[in-house]
């Protein structure tokens, strides 16, 4: 029975996993941008968050809707101001840009709010739960994976039933070609960017109400939403719930066998999937 | 006629390949100009700096009245200047629908709902109707070729670039193209037109230009260049 309850909050924590990872997918599968500080991004949001929440008295969830555009703008200024300059043939200068970026986030969060650990109160959510059956599951688990399963349709439905996804995909298959058809991929690009910042917000959401977070935390996020995207195959949306999922699992699994494990059955299942299908599960047909 | 195109000592070099080499000519408003010239003679370079994907090292190049050396591509295609690639490159992601809804939207800065009966009408015209829901990694090279004519058009141009439309397909195959391209040229379209398939070429424009080395060599009415002797010996390779 315990191994059942094991499974079931691995799944909801995966949900987390691949909230974290949503937005880094949506931006590699659309530009091929690596973004290394899209943990720390989490964490800004986080942070945005928490200060929404303390000087407004808003709930989290106000807070994050909140945040949402705010995110969104930055979002698409990093974009417009910083990285589409960076975008070309050649992967290194992304790369350097925001592993800088990430150095720059992490220092500056020091600045502003101290090394000190933090959290956003979630008040009576934070410790309510509902049996079923044998398992009982937190209310906040069970929301941040309803999240990442309604991040995941409202993405698959935005890159598939409307005219900015059309040009998404059109941009992503060949960005020379579609600007030859009077798409912008520079504008294009920016409101991806955008529309990821909103899925961190989300992500950070549920960092924060969850867990203890500090300025450092971003890069070990980072991991996790890499894991989750390239178990899932790249560009799959699907895929990286399902990769956020697999991390979720082997974590309280190995956590279940021994609580040393946790992180590093993560690692390993990434590892294992890495050696059958290096490829990911669900590698898209064409790339 | 006034000119719809025009380039002036244009000229474009790749190190000390000199691949445009001072290139000077007019596309009167609504002709057909036919462009031939053996392989690495520079007639997709051309095309490169007409859409702006390339940009010229030395001259000016006038599209509709407008200085447009300096204005980047996606800019001259919302003015009008649409292209079909000599390797057809379909976007593999979307279907032959969303491709022609992607182009005519941005191409032209309408929201889709106004623009889809006419990208419905193109595709009846191109003969790509049956497929519109295929994705268009799918395709027929025949089909995909008429893609490419597809997706220039849905931008509703005035000037359309082809570049060897007609290549690789069977004879039969070529006709019926050459038939949807006549059809859109009559429609008052402005087309450039790269091609190897020489009697496709010829059934429809009305002046030709051949290059070789980057420098023009001939241009004007085509019976006129194909029976001039230096057009001959470089373009046929024959010695008279």
């Amino acid at each position: 029975m315990i191994w059942i309850d094991t499974i079931v909050q691995g799944i909801l924590l995966g949900g987390l996993y691949a909230l974290f990872a949503l937005g880094l997918s949506l931006v590699f599968g659309i530009m091929r941008l690596v973004n290394l500080a899209h943990g720390d991004l989490i964490v800004l949001a986080a942070y945005l968050i928490l200060v929404l929440v303390t000087l407004l008295g808003l709930g989290p969830f106000m807070a994050a809707l909140l945040a949402a555009p705010i995110m969104f703008g930055i979002g698409w200024a990093l974009q417009r101001l910083v990285l589409n300059r960076v975008l070309g043939p050649d992967i290194l200068p992304p790369l350097l840009v925001t592993f800088g970026l990430s150095v720059l986030l992490q220092n500056a969060l020091q600045e502003a709010f101290s090394a000190d650990s933090r959290r956003i109160p979630a008040g009576w959510l934070e410790t309510s739960s509902v049996s079923l059956g044998p398992v009982s599951l937190g209310l906040m688990p069970l929301l941040t994976f309803a999240s990442a399963i309604l991040v995941t349709l409202a993405l698959q439905w935005l890159f598939y039933r409307t005219a900015l996804g059309r040009a998404f995909r059109a941009t992503s298959d060949d960005p020379t070609t579609a600007s030859l058809m009077g798409v912008k991929p520079e504008a294009i690009f920016a409101k991806a960017t955008g529309i990821a910042m909103v899925v961190v917000t989300i992500a950070a959401l549920y960092l924060g109400t969850r867990a203890n977070f500090d300025p450092t935390i971003g890069p070990a996020r980072l991991i996790y939403a890499f894991e989750a995207v390239i178990i899932g195959g790249l560009g799959s949306l699907w895929g990286t719930l399902a990769g956020g999922v697999i991390i979720g699992v082997a974590q309280t699994v190995g956590a279940q066998i021994n609580p040393e494990w946790q992180i590093l059955a993560g690692h390993v299942a990434f590892l294992v999937v890495l050696l059958v299908r290096p490829r990911g599960l669900f590698p898209r047909a064409f790339d | 006629m006034p000119a719809i195109l025009s380039l002036k000592d244009v000229s474009k070099s790749f190190g000390a390949l000199t691949v445009t080499d001072s290139v000077t000519f007019d596309v009167p408003e609504g002709q057909a100009l036919g462009i031939i010239g053996p392989n690495g003679a520079g007639k997709s370079t051309l095309f490169n700096l007409i859409t702006g994907n390339l940009s010229a090292d030395k001259g000016r190049i006038e599209y509709d009245g407008r200085d447009v050396t300096k204005v980047p591509p996606m800019q001259r295609c919302l003015s009008g200047i649409g292209r079909s690639f000599q390797i057809p490159q379909p976007f593999d992601r979307l279907t032959v629908f969303e491709t022609l809804l992607v182009s005519a939207t941005h191409g032209r800065g309408a929201p889709e709902r106004e623009v889809e009966d006419d990208c419905a009408a193109i595709l009846e015209r191109t003969e790509l109707i049956g497929v519109a829901n295929r994705p268009s990694g799918t395709l027929t090279l025949l089909q995909r070729k008429r893609l490419e004519l597809a997706r220039a058009m849905a931008t509703r141009p005035k000037l359309l670039l082809l570049d060897e439309i007609a290549g690789g397909l069977t004879e039969g195959e070529c006709i019926a193209l050459v038939e949807t391209i006549r059809a859109i040229h009559a429609e008052g379209v402005t087309i450039i037109w790269i091609e190897h398939v020489l009697h496709a070429l010829t059934s429809v424009v009305e002046r030709l230009l051949v290059l070789d080395f980057g420098k023009i060599i001939g241009i004007g009415d085509p019976d006129e260049i194909m029976a001039s002797r230096e057009v001959r010996e470089i373009y046929l390779g024959i010695e008279i």
